[in-house]
């Protein structure tokens, strides 16, 4: 039943639209040749081609095709081969795509996706009016370098090997075993590129006054060499990414469920801001902390705002905790405010001046407050951390607030970090909170 | 799951994961970046592939490939990313690609304060591409509505084969909420529709206009073609006027024609009120509480807060601003919203915005005042 297919261009909408002597026509009729050659099913191959001359040619093959936009052609085929990586996935594209999808280029050589590339050279634009490319020889004449070009060629093939392409050739269309070379590059499991030189009728041959034999001179003046040029297999992408996934360990550790076992004590929205510095757990302290409250049948939300450099400077978090659904996210006037470091005061100080008499301060007794009109409540916040676990510091505090304040009750707080946190770090976290409830309760009797 | 305290941007993953996304592809940028962590802990796990890519113009570029070959697909950034996302988009929509496409705002212009939240891309969302045709923009207002409104964002985005936008802001994205995923009442999932396998393909056919055409994978039963280029319904290059014009009036009948039943609006009205609030995402919250407490002063307010903010819910602002004298339309950012509503409001309304892109949130207070609900 399947005979063999002659050949994979199509008559259908008519003959290759290439101008008389254009070297694309020689390469689509060289990749028709490696296809009949290797003779794959054609719903089985996707030809991915972008903007310039050379994007014309997809649809001419009785294969999958695939015209994005100029330069990005890569990245389709990327995605076309993760998705379905049974396809064989090859691009066709011009210098110019190399230029304006140079990042591209790099990064599947890099990564080593399993498609072909194969670029037809020809040195400039010829889609546009024959501007000069990123692969126009030095001295080469083109539209936009009318004195000659001052900027030098990319060795397409040398920047492909650097970046870790695994197979690299080049050749120029004229080639007889052009379509062979094809074949090799179609064969590989990794990424592998053609950088196939030919001449632009239209612009770069008649302004450069160039003749067929002189490609292979170009390349010598240009200290380029033919052929190919590496082949050096290693692992492809997609078959490497599901292997490693596959033996990854199973999903993490399911998440604990939060019920809302406990009573509470609070009959409206109440804001508190606990303001420390990067490295003490805040965020965490106040995960823990707002996830209590929801043990506690309430309803939380919890905003950070620390540098994008996390490892330094202040940390300060805003929980809210309402017995209803929370609307507005934001505290214009906390109700409680916790600052546990010289950083998270310095970051605050605006907003603990502005503190009025219903609020409560919860301070490290050692920082310099501001003048407030908050109750102001001074702990050895550092001192008792310290004793147990520097980094439980925002526990210990939020221990202690929560002993003075009552908003629900300490069982759930308890709860809370015994169920979210793994053994070793709870404990520490329990104790901290013991001793941070331990000390308010002394505090105040 | 039950109860979890949960940020936006996890909900988002978890509203794809749930409609069957596959493929994820992202580059990081605050404050979406945690998006791009979630799908990669989540997808490859169950056998889908997420990557990060070289640069936002790969992340859509590979999420275009793979949707084409059948996936299910995302791609998450924040404003400058959607800039560069830009020219694919417009890609998406002339190839009739479904995808879903995250945008947590952030402040800007350019890179702004990249930490801070703001709503400054509703027009930009709208009018991201060249061309000009319509996009579905979604924009939910909580953790719960965005895990609801990503499911919906794929089930759009198959339907209607196109590319589908949740509008977020980092208030939501990494703002932690308490929120029960399984309590959300999700519609029944919706996948592309994919032509017969008996049949001639045609890439791009459709009888009416506004009719979306059926689907076929690249590497699937089929010989598929895409093109960037003006095409015909069989995704060969067309130069006809009659033939650019007829595909180009489908692009627009097929979103346009379903504003209507796209139209996601939360009601909350007054009988008698003489005012209304228009508003959408974080700043909705605002306006909810504003008012609560407008009322609570005796003065008779409605809320129309909109979850569908493109194609315009035409029919729902104007049948809500019957009636009412002035409308306020807070919004985090100078005032682009509120241009829609301008066009459907008679001139007799009086439309006052309440702007600010400060960084912070705008506050019921605010709303009031500026609004003069006082």
């Amino acid at each position: 039943m399947n005979a063999v297919a002659e050949t994979f261009l199509t008559d259908e909408i008519g003959p290759l639209p290439f101008c008389p002597g254009c070297g694309h026509d020689r390469l689509v009729k060289a990749l028709d040749k490696a296809l009949v050659e290797l003779q794959p099913d054609p719903k089985k191959v996707v030809i991915v081609t972008d903007i310039g001359c050379i994007g014309l040619a997809d649809r001419y093959f009785v294969t999958h095709a695939f015209h994005g936009l100029h330069g990005r052609s890569i990245t389709y085929a990327c995605g076309l081969k993760l998705a379905r990586p049974e396809l064989t996935v090859i691009v066709l594209k011009g210098d110019g795509g190399c230029g304006i999808g140079g990042a591209h280029l790099l990064n599947v050589a890099r990564r080593n996706i399993g498609i072909t590339l194969i670029v037809a050279n020809n040195f400039n634009y010829g889609m546009t009016g024959g501007q000069h490319s990123v692969t126009t020889p030095t001295d080469g004449l083109t539209t936009t370098t009318p004195l000659g070009n001052i900027e030098g060629a990319m060795d397409l093939c040398a920047t492909s090997i650097a970046a870790g392409a695994p197979w690299a050739y080049r050749g120029t269309g004229f080639d007889r075993d052009l379509g062979e070379r094809i074949a090799d590059a179609i064969r590989q499991p990794g990424f592998a590129m053609l950088d196939i030189w030919d001449m632009c009728t239209a612009y770069y041959l008649p302004r450069n006054q160039l003749k067929k034999k002189d490609l292979t001179g170009m390349m010598e003046r240009l200290g380029l060499q033919a052929g190919l040029l590496a082949d050096k297999p290693r692992p492809e992408y997609g078959e490497q990414y599901r292997q490693i996934h596959a033996q990854a360990t199973q999903a993490a550790r399911p998440r604990p469920e939060i019920s809302a076992k406990y009573d509470h004590a609070i009959d409206r929205q109440i804001g508190i801001v606990v303001a420390g510095s990067a490295g003490q757990k805040i965020r965490s302290a106040a995960a823990l902390f707002a996830q209590a409250g929801m043990f506690a049948n309430l309803e939380a939300t919890q905003k950070d705002d620390y540098p994008i450099t996390v490892m330094t400077g202040h940390s300060v978090t805003e929980i809210i905790l309402s017995p209803e659904r929370i609307d507005y996210t934001a505290i214009d006037s906390p109700d409680y405010f916790v600052v546990v470091s010289g950083e998270g005061l310095q970051k605050s100080r605006a907003r603990i001046e502005k503190l009025d008499t219903s609020a409560t301060l919860y301070a490290e007794e050692s920082l310099d407050l501001p003048e407030t009109n908050a109750r102001i409540v001074r702990l050895p916040l550092v001192a008792t951390a310290k004793k147990i676990n520097r980094l439980s510091i925002g526990v210990v505090a939020l221990g202690a607030m929560l002993a003075d304040s009552g908003l629900f009750p300490m069982d759930a707080f308890n709860e809370s970090i015994s169920t979210l946190q793994r053994k070793a770090i709870g404990e520490v976290n329990l104790q901290a909170l013991e001793a941070g409830a331990a000390m308010l309760r002394q505090e105040c009797v | 799951m039950g109860l979890e305290f949960l940020e936006g941007n996890e909900a988002i993953a978890r509203g794809a994961i749930r409609a069957n996304c596959n493929f994820f592809a992202g580059y990081p940028i605050t404050p979406s970046s945690s998006i791009l962590q979630h799908m990669l802990d989540r997808l490859p796990a169950s056998g889908g592939i997420a990557v990060q890519a070289e640069d936002e113009i790969a992340s859509i570029g590979f999420c275009i490939g793979a949707a084409m070959a059948g996936s299910k697909v995302l791609t998450a950034t924040s404003g400058p990313g959607i800039s560069l996302y830009s020219e694919n988009i417009g890609l998406a929509i002339i190839g009739e690609t479904p995808m879903v496409i995250v945008n947590v705002q952030r402040q800007g212009p350019a890179t702004g304060s990249a930490t801070k939240g703001a709503e400054g891309d509703i027009q930009f969302t709208r009018w991201c591409t060249s061309g000009g045709l319509p996009v579905i923009v979604l924009s939910p207002a909580t953790v719960g509505e965005a895990y609801e409104l990503s499911y919906h964002a794929f089930n759009l985005s198959e339907r209607f084969r196109v590319p589908v936008f949740l509008l977020t802001n980092k208030e939501i994205g990494l703002t932690r909420e308490s929120v029960d995923l399984d309590a959300i009442e999700l519609p029944a999932l919706i996948e592309r529709t994919r032509a017969a396998v008996d049949e001639a393909y045609r890439p791009h056919y459709f009888d009416e206009p506004s009719a979306v055409p059926a689907f076929s994978d690249f590497g699937g039963e089929h010989i598929a073609r895409f093109t960037t280029s003006t095409h015909d319904k069989d995704g060969f290059l067309a130069t006809n006027p009659q033939v650019v014009q007829e595909m180009i009036d489908h692009y627009a009948a097929k979103v346009d024609a379903a504003a209507d039943e796209l139209a996601l609006v939360k009601r909350d009205f007054q009988e008698g009120a003489d005012t209304l609030i228009i508003s959408y995402g974080i700043t909705s919250r605002s306006a909810t509480v504003a008012v609560r407490e407008a009322r609570a002063k005796g003065l008779k307010v409605s809320a129309l807060s909109l979850q569908t903010l493109y194609p315009v819910p035409r029919s729902a602002l104007i049948s809500a601003i019957e009636g009412v004298q002035k409308i306020i339309v807070p919004e985090m950012n100078m005032g682009q919203y509120i241009l829609e509503v301008e066009r459907l409001a008679p001139a007799s309304v009086e439309v006052i915005g309440v702007n600010k892109m400060d960084t912070t949130l705008i506050s019921p207070d605010e709303i009031l005042e500026r609004g003069g609900l006082q």
